[in-house]
């Protein structure tokens, strides 16, 4: 099973060590450790390269209109001429601000980006760190990233920028529930935090054909679903980038930031979302495995990156489909409705364990969504009458 | 190497230690407590106790320090303002530092050879908490959930 080709990455770095051989031990584990941050770094810095033009083109193509087209054979360079751009700009930092926070948020907030996309398994014996408890480090170190939203916004010492990270944070921690919550029936089926047994547990086909993805149930829809939409807000996404909207507050936290920095949030905030959607794969799309048996000569980690650009397209699908919404509306959907559903989600699941994870678990997991669904749209209906607007004319 | 790692993560503990204590603004100070918590999370996580380290993170950096931060936000007119030096503080801190260290002194029952454990995975604690302490956990439990409802009943809008 364990193909040349698909194990290629792991001969080559075990080729590299091999260069290392005698010396003492930690020094060999410090090389690994770097080779694997290196990898990371390589790999993760050229899809953003790759996506911020390639979103260009996307939303371009959905407005009816060309994007950019003119470095490079189809505008593909855009990027280094962005880069070049990004890095000659002046570096402006105001008066009045906090010289040593202004400059470190960026940092933090590109390093917390960067250290959760470490925990993620991208093939066969491909995860660059692999802790026992790999799901509880991604939201542990996640969580610093309000900090340094805190530590830019403050740092500025703006107006705009403080009230965007009021709204930034005000948003991240409303919906780390529904999004913590929601992973919480994959860890309760698999019994285990480490993100490489989650996706080994996905790894058996139902009647042969089906794959075992925890996304076939009805609990795991339902948590996908919840993730995803909580992902995109964490990420600050549209339709929920409320906190910089540019029509009320300028650019919200980052109003203050020009040049290189500026480009470090844009970079933590696509690292980002490669990290969460990076997770969903691994909890709820099987991670690196195959979705078919004769597809498994294809080696895993393309497997994984596949999964991965389907979930940045439909990021940015929503882009362009969907406009921003309140912030008030925000909040509601969050509490009111999200919550609750990834708490049924829990119920859901351990229904579907205790009845045997078959076709009656199935079917039993799925009447628990459906009542609670039902339930909540009719608690939550507003019962607003939609009437003919009754227009008032100058007189 | 651990002991490399060990003095490494002290000295940068206890320097962000130092700053929280001694740094003229408040905001700095908070930030720098921030730091200090990680520094103690590193030490759970050198002891291999992965999972007490991480949720040192998860709770102390994620919700402690920007509760601090915003309370410092949201209370304090002149946040920009120093604030001078407390040594009220200091006694309090040298005392209990001597507390400490005379306590350690005089008991018996440490051993200076760490014992043999087993390894502190996930899955033990949680058998842990759903076996022999359901009942504090349930209790912990019912208390947030009483807080929660508290803070929402606080700032609940007061209508007609």
């Amino acid at each position: 099973m364990s193909s040349s080709l698909d194990q290629i990455f792991v001969t080559a770095k075990r080729w590299l060590l091999s260069w290392l051989a005698g010396t003492p031990d930690w020094i060999i584990q410090i090389a690994s450790s770097l080779l694997n941050i290196f990898a990371l770094l390589a790999v993760f810095l050229t899809l953003f390269a790759l996506i911020s033009v390639l979103e260009r083109k996307i939303l371009a193509r959905m407005q009816n209109r060309y994007g950019p087209n003119r470095v490079g054979p189809f505008g593909l360079f855009q990027p280094i001429a962005d880069g070049i751009k990004m890095l000659i700009k002046e570096d402006i930092v105001p008066a009045r601000a906090d010289r040593v926070v202004h400059f470190l948020a960026p940092v933090l907030i590109a390093a917390v980006a960067i250290l959760t996309l470490g925990v993620i398994p991208y093939g066969r014996n491909m995860t660059p760190f692999a802790i026992d408890g790999g799901i509880l480090f991604f939201f542990a170190v996640g969580s610093a990233t309000e900090l340094a939203v805190f530590m830019a916004g403050w740092g500025s010492n703006n107006k705009f920028s403080m009230l965007g990270a009021m709204r930034a944070i005000a948003q991240m921690f409303s919906y780390e529930l529904p999004l913590i919550i929601a992973v919480l029936p994959v860890v309760m089926v698999v019994g285990s935090l480490t993100p490489d047994k989650i996706v080994a547990a996905q790894a058996q086909y139902t009647f042969g054909f089906v794959p075992r993805w925890f996304v076939f149930t009805p609990w795991g829809a339902t948590a996908f679903i919840l993730f995803f939409v909580s992902g995109l807000v964490e990420s600050n996404r549209t339709p929920f980038d409320v906190p910089e909207g540019e029509s009320e507050i300028v650019a919200g936290h980052m109003t203050e930031y020009s040049g290189f920095k500026y480009a470090t949030f844009f970079m933590a905030e696509y690292l980002g979302m490669f990290a969460v959607s990076g997770l969903a794969v691994t909890l709820f799309l099987g991670g690196w495995h195959a979705p078919a048996l004769s597809l498994e000569i294809v080696p895993s980690y393309v497997w994984f990156f596949i999964k991965l650009s389907a979930l940045l397209f439909v990021y940015i699908w929503l882009r362009g489909t969907l406009p921003r919404i309140r912030v008030d509306q925000m909040m509601n959907v969050a509490w009111k409705f999200m919550l609750p559903m990834a708490f049924t989600c829990v119920i859901a699941a351990a229904v579907w364990h205790y009845a045997g994870r078959g076709l009656r678990g199935w079917l039993w997991s799925l009447v628990v969504i459906a009542i609670v669904y039902t339930a909540l749209s009719i608690l939550l209906d507003t019962r607003r009458k939609f009437a003919p607007r009754a227009y008032r004319f100058a007189e | 190497m651990n002991s490399a790692a060990f003095v490494v993560i002290a000295i940068l503990t206890l320097a962000a230690a130092l700053a929280t204590a001694t740094l003229q603004k408040l905001m700095h100070a908070a930030l720098c407590f921030a730091v200090a918590l990680v520094g103690v999370a590193a030490f759970f996580l050198l002891l291999g106790a992965e999972f007490v380290g991480l949720v040192l993170v998860f709770v102390y950096i994620g919700a402690v320090a920007v509760l601090i931060v915003f309370t410092i936000l949201l209370t304090r007119r002149d946040i920009g303002k120093d604030r001078g030096f407390n040594w009220g503080g200091v006694l309090v801190a040298v005392a209990v530092f001597c507390g400490l260290t005379w306590s350690i002194l005089k008991t018996q029952s440490l051993s200076s050879v760490a014992p043999h454990i087993r390894v502190l995975t996930v899955k033990r604690i949680g058998e842990a908490l759903m076996t022999s302490y359901v009942w504090p956990l349930q209790c912990i439990g019912l208390l947030l959930t009483a807080a929660l409802i508290g803070a929402l009943i606080l700032v609940m809008e007061e209508r007609g």
